[in-house]
């Protein structure tokens, strides 16, 4: 772990990760014997069947939960000491913002308790405002603004700080397919200018195929990984991307994935 | 108009049915009163006028309130010791220092259970136990005490004011300031955010429509507690002496306009908080 940071060294790395929840219906292996490695400025889907542990995943490297067994490095760090470097924005199925807040106001929190100076704080909000389309919104307070809208507020939010990871836990899970397609679109964009190493997670299957770069195909009753796929699609897409054969087949293989892991039980 | 119509309707049944019960009630004075001097019991229309003219009735009529209520308040220098602005005022001043202190202690104290386990398992049964307790019984013992301590007046009134105020207002900021959902409190961790930004940023600010409608029960509770305060004061002064004065010596009119005079101020309090309120909320955009 001694090696200068370059390009293509891993930022997040799970081995035998383990992780098991002691509830009163006994333990539940939400994590078994995972093995993982992302690498800088790659855009990671987990996708899986509800309980097969990505919400769990993610949330160990935001250090939300702590696994009980294997190792787990994010940025050559421990997931604690990587969040008090502010190495992640995590962005949670709903869009979350305070609703006493404007929308420039929710983007100022995370700034405001990291103690960024206020003229900075301004320069931060107008920078990523931008950057997820929402210019000119700043001072509107979160109801007038649609789902959609709030969303990308939320994303803005994560981004403020300039953490180098960005944690998404199937943030578009609530909006209908058209407003879902255009953020996709929107947030290839963002990765693109930004080279965040971005984790994803999904139930869509198109959705992850058009996203990433590497698809993590799970199944649940142990939450496992059944299957990596390197995506070789190029870094630029556009929508009617989807109607290519090379996508076609790697939507097939994830499918194929799912199938496979649930013919466990 | 629509608004105004139903309110109006149901004060003018509650006049009609208190002027009624008056004359109903008053009557046997009026009989007792015939029957000693010898006279025939009078007429219906006389009997009626009876009722509603006596010094001391059983239930004065709604006009003898209110003109005794005008004459309290309009009807005297309002340094006056019969002056209901007067009794008022102290009743008041007691009752928003009382207030205050309720206040803050309930805020304090919500704070500590919410963020202390120890607090948590414990002030929360203590404060309930508090409240089981009446206050009529431990507020004449607390006054003397304070008073053989040399503290009289407005203090051990107003902590007796603060003693019932402060209860809603932990009950309301420890679901208040609980309010905040799992997935807002992991957002903070992950911005590593400390107890004093969770509480500051997120927790107050959430808990702030619980907190005006405790306020509401809190100021009323307050009143409450400054004029049972006034009682055991051997009638010195206030709206609870004026009730305390006015059951001595029968002055049934007095006790009456002392007690709407204590409603006008209750509903002035939860009026205020409820300004306050309207445009706290609409500040933070939270007004619906
Ligand atoms: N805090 C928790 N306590 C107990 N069990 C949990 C907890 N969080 C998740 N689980 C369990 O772990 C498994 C994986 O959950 P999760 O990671 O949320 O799945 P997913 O996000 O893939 O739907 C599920 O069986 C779930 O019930
Ligand atoms: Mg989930």
């Amino acid at each position: 772990m001694k090696d200068t940071i370059n390009l293509g060294q891993p930022v997040i790395a799970a081995q035998g990760l383990n992780l098991v929840f002691q509830t009163n219906d006994g333990p539940v292996h939400a994590l078994k014997d995972v093995d993982l490695t992302i690498g800088k400025g790659e855009f990671v889907s987990f996708i899986g069947p509800s309980g097969c542990g990505k919400t769990t995943f993610l949330r160990c490297i935001a250090a939300l939960e702590h696994p009980t067994g294997g190792s787990l490095t994010v940025n050559g760090m421990t997931p604690d000491e990587a969040r008090r470097k502010r190495a992640y924005g995590y962005v949670f199925q709903a869009a979350g913002l305070y609703p006493w807040r404007t929308i420039a106001g929710n983007i100022k929190l995370p700034l405001e308790i990291m103690g960024f100076p206020r003229a900075e704080q301004e320069a931060r909000v107008e920078r990523v405002l931008d950057l997820v389309d929402l210019k000119g919104f700043g001072k509107k307070f979160p109801w007038q603004l649609s789902g959609g809208m709030q969303q990308r507020a939320s994303i803005a939010r994560a981004l403020a700080f300039d953490a180098d990871i960005l944690l998404m836990d199937e943030p578009f899970g609530a909006l209908d397919e058209i407003v879902r397609d255009r953020l996709n679109e929107e947030l290839l964009k963002l990765w693109a200018r930004t080279g965040k190493t971005i984790g994803f997670v999904t139930h869509s299957i198109p959705e992850a195929v058009y996203l990433s770069t590497k698809i993590v195909v799970m199944s649940p009753r142990p939450g496992r990984i059944t299957d990596v796929i390197d995506s070789p699609l190029p870094r630029e897409r556009p929508l009617d991307i989807r109607d290519t054969p090379e996508f076609i087949a790697i939507a097939h293989r994830v499918r194929e994935g799912l199938r496979a892991g649930h013919s466990y039980d | 108009m629509n608004r105004v119509l139903p309110i109006l309707t149901v004060v003018a049944a509650i006049v009609v049915l208190w002027y009624g019960a008056a004359v109903a009630m008053n009557r046997a004075w009026v009989l007792d009163q015939a029957a000693r001097a010898g006279t025939e019991p009078p007429a219906f229309g006389q009997m009626v006028v009876a009722t509603m003219t006596q010094e001391r009735p059983v239930l004065p009529a709604p006009h003898q309130v209110v003109a005794e209520l005008w004459k309290g308040v309009a009807g005297q220098a309002i340094t006056s010791k019969r002056s209901l602005v007067y009794h008022g005022w102290i009743t008041l001043s007691a009752t928003l220092l009382g207030f205050a202190i309720g206040t803050a202690a309930g805020i304090a104290l919500a704070v500590g259970i919410v963020h202390n386990r120890a607090m948590d398992m414990s002030v929360l049964p203590w404060a309930i136990a508090s409240q089981t307790i009446p206050i009529l019984a431990i507020a004449p013992m607390f006054i003397v005490v304070m008073n053989s301590m040399g503290v009289q007046g407005l203090v051990p009134k107003a902590i007796i004011s603060a003693y019932l105020s402060f209860f809603p207002v932990v009950v309301g900021m420890v679901k208040g300031l609980r309010a905040p959902d799992a997935m807002q409190l992991d957002l903070l961790r992950t911005y590593n955010a400390g107890g004093a930004a969770v509480l500051g940023k997120l927790r107050l600010p959430a808990s702030m429509p619980y907190l005006f409608a405790s306020l509401k029960v809190g100021a009323a509770a307050a009143l409450v507690g400054a004029i049972v305060g006034e009682l055991p004061t051997g009638a010195v002064a206030g709206l609870g002496a004026r009730l305390l004065s006015g059951s001595y010596y029968g002055q049934t009119i007095q006790i009456w306009a002392a007690l709407f005079a204590a409603a006008i101020v209750a509903a002035g309090l939860v009026a205020v908080i409820g300004l306050v309120e309207r445009v706290t909320l609409r500040r933070m955009g939270m007004a619906r």
